[in-house]
């Protein structure tokens, strides 16, 4: 046993009333000589022996496979002797024996039917339904939860708070400046053209600015805190769900909702119109910078043409969106970490669903927001 | 009839893990301080210390986890600290590691999880692969729906017999365990008993166990080390070390709890014959258990 034995197991039938097994009967010998068992066919009523004076080694593997050939030969009416074997491996077949013929006389387990289309179609709507109706009751708790927290401004968590705010926002600033002084270029680029055909270069202020202000910024903002901080809340409500952390907290008299829900809603509502200000800024300066580059536009006519072309009220409209997302991405990140069940491997499942959930709910949200500006003639 | 323990007979003083001189820093602290220890074929040897005495980094260190900063550790003939990756890897497949908390994996069901170790190293057909499985489980005394559920389904005590059937997947050589009864009811610990002695005596298992659990030491330990401020303060058998007039190894002795787990091994013969565990019989489980 103290090397690692290499060679196959094989098993021979020199004359119908013999097998004669050899080889090294373990889970690495065995694989070539399993298929080859159900071949071993013995008319029913002989006396066979097998005879194992060559076999080298036998673990449970071995001794499970042996036994099996062994009781379907016994089934089939064949009586078989055994002999040869070495002592130790005898007594382990004898264990294995037992074993075996329990399991045969169980049947096995009816192998579960993959669903049908239909049953598939009906599981995921009442899955998707059953999780609606767990995002509603949600945002209903929150609400309750802030409700109470707005009555009694004492139970407010302040520190989480502000310890919330420098995570999801100052720590934020760089990623999202560069990605919408990035988003500014491209904009400004991709007007470029269409504009110097039409000898409108000065409009590249009423492109980036209106753009970017109403639509670009409070959304591209919202993407990278529902891919940085959304996902961040729901992996670690959710490790602390595995972990029973959040069992404990409630033990403890420690409100879960007060203590880690409301501080990060709070924190994404402030924080995001902050950061879309932020990216509003960066994203004119990058078409500013591109219009000068590409149209010839300078600076000081770009600003002029800018504060013309642009109202205080698209500004207000691109900011004002951006409380909603926050809201959007801080309930649907709990959300998913509170619904995490089980192990690691559901913490990344809620993770990626807090994502994708958010993202899809801030594009379905300022979706909403057009159609209602359009209607209201904003 | 003879058994392997018999034919073992003659090299049961063979070393089959050897240390010698290991030392492990975690930064200023020192854990272990050149601590030499052997543990033979075919026993069972049982490392105690109180918390932070650097047992379970041992066990780490034992099972290519963890490397000692000075030393070198034997296993199986092999020096853990100058190994090739093929050479590791042949080793590992040579040792069976049950962990404190299971340490299964939760996508899979617990019949995948025994049988993972099957599937990734042998050309064993699933059929086989399942059946195999499926008498591990049964070996480490769970019932067979146990199979087909999901790590995170289980209890603790499970999820224990369940990372311990899977330690035992390959038929190891050597079995490590990490806190084995710890968390279980009387019973399922007693089942834990028998079955270290059955393994013992029907495959010639080498078993290493980080435990403090005093009947376990009584009953199943041939021989214990105390692990304390860095040393091993003694090895030997519970009844040899209870003659030892050292703090550090009374602590084991003096309490209530060790007091009366000493009275109890005193009236019980020592070592249940695991020969009593008829072949054939379900090995280890609790009678008091539904099938």
């Amino acid at each position: 046993m103290s090397a690692v034995p290499t060679e196959l197991a094989a098993i021979a039938q020199p004359t119908p009333q013999e097998l004669a097994l050899s080889g090294c009967w373990t889970s690495r010998g065995i694989g070539e000589v399993e298929h080859q068992l159900a071949s071993v066919r013995v008319p029913a009523k002989t006396e066979l022996i097998a005879d194992g004076s060559l076999v080298k080694a036998l673990d449970t593997a071995g001794a499970w496979t042996l036994q099996k050939l062994l009781l379907r030969l016994r089934n089939e009416g064949v009586t078989v002797t055994m002999q040869g074997l070495q002592p130790q491996f005898s007594r382990l077949l004898e264990v294995v024996a037992k074993q075996v013929s329990d399991q045969a006389g169980t049947p096995a387990p009816a192998a579960i039917k993959p669903p049908s289309a239909l049953e598939r179609i009906g599981r995921s709507v009442a899955s998707g339904f059953e999780q609606s109706v767990a995002l509603l009751s949600f945002v209903g708790e929150s609400a309750v939860a802030l409700t109470g927290s707005v009555t009694h401004p004492a139970r407010i968590r302040w520190r989480p708070i502000l310890f919330n705010i420098r995570r999801t926002g100052f720590d934020a600033l760089p990623i999202v400046g560069l990605l919408s002084f990035l988003l500014g270029i491209v904009v400004a680029y991709q007007g470029a053209d269409q504009l110097v055909k039409y000898g409108a270069n000065i409009f590249v202020a009423d492109l980036v600015g209106l753009s970017m202000l109403r639509e670009f910024a409070p959304l591209i903002t919202a993407i990278i805190l529902a891919g940085r901080s959304g996902s961040a809340f729901a992996a670690q409500i959710g490790t602390m769900t595995v972990t029973e952390e959040i069992d404990a907290m409630r033990t403890i008299g420690i409100a879960p909702m007060e203590l880690l829900v409301l501080p990060k809603i709070i924190a994404l509502v402030i924080v995001l119109p902050l950061l879309t200000v932020f990216a509003d800024v960066l994203g004119v300066f990058g078409g500013m910078l591109m219009a000068q580059a590409q149209l010839g536009v300078t600076y000081a006519d770009f600003l002029d043409r800018f504060v013309k072309a642009v109202s205080v009220t698209a500004y207000l409209v691109g900011i004002g969106k951006a409380p909603v997302f926050g809201l959007i991405i801080a309930v649907v990140g709990c959300f998913q970490g509170f619904r995490t069940k089980g192990g690691a491997d559901s913490v990344g499942r809620q993770t990626t669903k807090s994502v994708v959930q958010s993202i899809f709910l801030v594009i379905v949200a300022d979706a909403l927001f057009s159609v209602a500006f359009s209607a209201l003639d904003l | 009839m003879q058994s392997v323990l018999e034919k073992n007979a003659e090299q049961k003083n063979e070393a089959i893990i050897e240390l010698s001189k290991v030392s492990t820093r975690f930064g200023s602290h020192v854990v272990h301080d050149e601590i030499d220890l052997d543990v033979r074929r075919a026993e069972i040897f049982a490392l105690i210390g109180g918390s932070g005495s650097g047992k379970s980094t041992l066990l780490r260190e034992m099972i290519l986890l963890h490397r000692p900063d000075a030393g070198s550790i034997k296993v199986l003939g092999n020096d853990l600290g100058n190994l090739r990756d093929d050479e590791a890897l042949a080793l590992r497949q040579r040792w069976g590691v049950m962990f404190q908390h299971g340490g299964l994996f939760g996508s899979l069901t617990v019949k995948e999880n025994i049988g993972l170790p099957l599937r990734e190293h042998t050309g064993l057909s699933d059929t086989l692969i399942d059946e195999i499985a499926a008498w591990k489980l049964d070996m480490a005394g769970l019932p067979s729906e146990v199979g087909a559920q999901y790590p995170s389904e289980l209890s603790g005590g499970m999820m224990k017999r369940a990372s311990l059937a899977r330690a035992l997947a390959l038929d190891p050589e050597l079995l490590f365990l990490d806190e084995p009864t710890a968390g279980l009811d009387p019973v399922s610990a007693d089942g834990v008993d028998q079955l270290v002695l059955t393994l013992r005596e029907l495959f010639g298992l080498t078993i290493v166990m980080i435990t403090h659990d005093l009947d376990l030491l009584w009953q199943v330990a041939d021989r214990v080390a105390v692990l304390a401020k860095g040393k091993v303060q003694g090895v030997g058998s519970m009844s040899e070390l209870s003659k030892i007039d050292n703090p550090d190894i009374r602590q084991f002795f003096d309490g209530p709890r060790g007091r009366t787990a000493q009275e109890q091994a005193k009236e019980q013969p020592q070592k249940t014959p695991a020969a009593e565990a008829q072949p054939g019989k379900p090995i280890a489980r609790p009678s008091s258990k539904p099938k």
